[in-house]
């Protein structure tokens, strides 16, 4: 059977990862390669890089740090955050990444999801939705959360997979930053209603709470950042946690 | 040297990144000029069957592929790869393969397709080691007799083959971490007895 996976995602800025730097012992702490060296050594089972990088050179900067992460990093990287067409997929693509993720641009013009799919493959296509709670569901927001949509969360997960999406990055707004575990109502709505593979984001906080996203929440894979960043646990700790309730995890 | 071949639609860089990285030599293979001077042939093959093949042949690369691994060049598929040396796939009925080995690729009948994860590779022959790997795969080979690995998604499917000089793996060992390496390290080991 496949195995849960664990996802440190890396926010990078100009090609230098921004937070969560206070690793000891690391040379150069903003060094996206040395970082996800050290979560590969970890045993994390993917890397996220997300691009926050707010000048026009973000996309060679972007290239480039791909290239010198592929080198060194024989694990499946995603990169999202700003990737706006299909020139742009290509060349990251090209540089060694595995997969990329749009959010964003998907919303604005949906017919992206099915373009690069059938391109690139449905593999390397990942939708991110940032998702809030409205009334009995969840509402997509973009532009990193601050634009509200108006679309139910649910219906455009089921929209994109249909338009040939390979996974989905799911972010609870509501728990993003509260340490206080994922949304599970909205892990077991999308898991209900999707049938492509789905990665929970926002609440990771007790080892418990990544647990419930997985064996509750029915989610493929949590992404976690700060609990890593900060050193409160390693991704083997989360694994040795999970194997010891019952889940299957690569070790 | 070993020639990682290029049909323009694989991401071939992180192949060649994964043999460079463990101390090998690559030389990308756009055509079929240099196919013949390569001590071994690596192909990672990846999108659907059919686009493929047709890329091989609109790039005259099918039949001298087909010629050096029939004719005893050391060869590593990866993924469509391993396809390629069966008779053909459910994903493209109108598309053969090199038909070297008996059997055709058929799509999982369960679960979530494409597979796409760390699955465990479950050896069949002594020396190979074990461990995770990391697949993405809508079609698999279900039985073959010359299987020397094999993972459970919903049932048992073939990890990986070999039979003379043909290896071939189904996941992809490039992204497999340090058990990826090792298993680099593994075919280019059993290249040296052979």
């Amino acid at each position: 059977m496949l195995a849960k996976r664990i996802i440190p995602c890396l926010d990078v800025d100009n090609g230098r990862v921004v937070k969560g730097t206070n690793f000891v012992s690391l040379r150069d702490a903003g060094d996206p390669v040395e970082l996800g060296k050290r979560y590969d050594q970890q045993g994390a089972d993917e890397l996220v890089f997300l691009d926050i990088t707010a000048s026009h050179e973000r996309r060679d900067t972007v290239v480039d740090m791909v290239g010198r992460v592929a080198r060194e990093i024989f694990i499946p990287f995603t990169v999202g955050g700003g990737i706006r067409s299909i020139d742009a997929i290509e060349r990251i693509l090209k540089a060694g990444a595995d997969k990329v993720s749009l959010n964003t641009a998907a919303v604005d013009d949906p017919t992206l999801v099915n373009e690069t799919s059938r391109y690139f493959g449905s593999q390397c296509i990942v939708v991110a939705v940032d998702a809030k709670r409205s009334g009995e569901g969840w509402e997509v927001y973009i532009h990193g959360g601050r634009t509200a949509t108006g679309i139910d969360a649910i219906k455009w997960m089921e929209d994109v997979e249909a338009r040939g999406a390979g996974e989905i990055l799911l972010t609870s707004m509501d728990c993003d930053g509260t340490k206080e575990g994922y949304d599970l109502e909205l892990l077991s709505a999308a898991q209900d209603a999707l049938s492509i593979p789905i990665i929970a984001s926002g609440g990771a906080g007790s080892l418990s709470s990544i647990y419930d996203a997985l064996a509750v929440g029915g989610a493929d894979a949590a992404l976690a950042a700060s609990i890593f960043h900060y050193g409160t646990y390693t991704v083997g700790d989360v694994k040795d946690y999970l194997a010891k309730r019952g889940l299957e995890v690569r070790r | 040297m070993i020639g990682v071949i290029d049909y323009g639609a694989g991401n071939i860089a992180s192949v060649c990144n994964a043999l460079t990285y463990i101390g090998k030599e690559t030389t990308i293979i756009p055509g079929p000029e240099k196919m013949e001077r390569c001590d071994a042939l690596v192909f990672p093959g990846v999108g659907s069957f059919g686009a493929m093949v047709d890329n091989l042949r609109e790039r005259s690369l099918f039949e001298p592929l087909f010629e050096q691994v029939r004719g005893g060049t050391p060869y590593l598929g990866i993924c469509l790869g391993l396809h390629l040396l069966f008779e053909g796939s459910d994903e493209s009925p109108d598309h053969e393969g090199f038909g070297l080995l008996e059997g055709r690729a058929t799509r999982f009948t369960k679960g979530k397709v494409p597979q796409i994860g760390w699955n465990h590779i479950d050896t069949l022959i002594d020396g190979m080691p074990e461990g995770w790997a990391y697949y993405v795969n809508s079609y698999r080979i279900a039985s073959s007799s010359h299987a020397i690995a094999t993972s459970d998604y919903h049932g048992t499917f073939i990890a990986a083959v070999r039979t003379g000089t043909m290896t071939a793996f189904q996941f992809h060992p490039e992204k497999s971490g340090p058990y990826g390496l090792s298993l680099l390290q593994w075919w280019l080991s059993c290249l040296q007895r052979e």
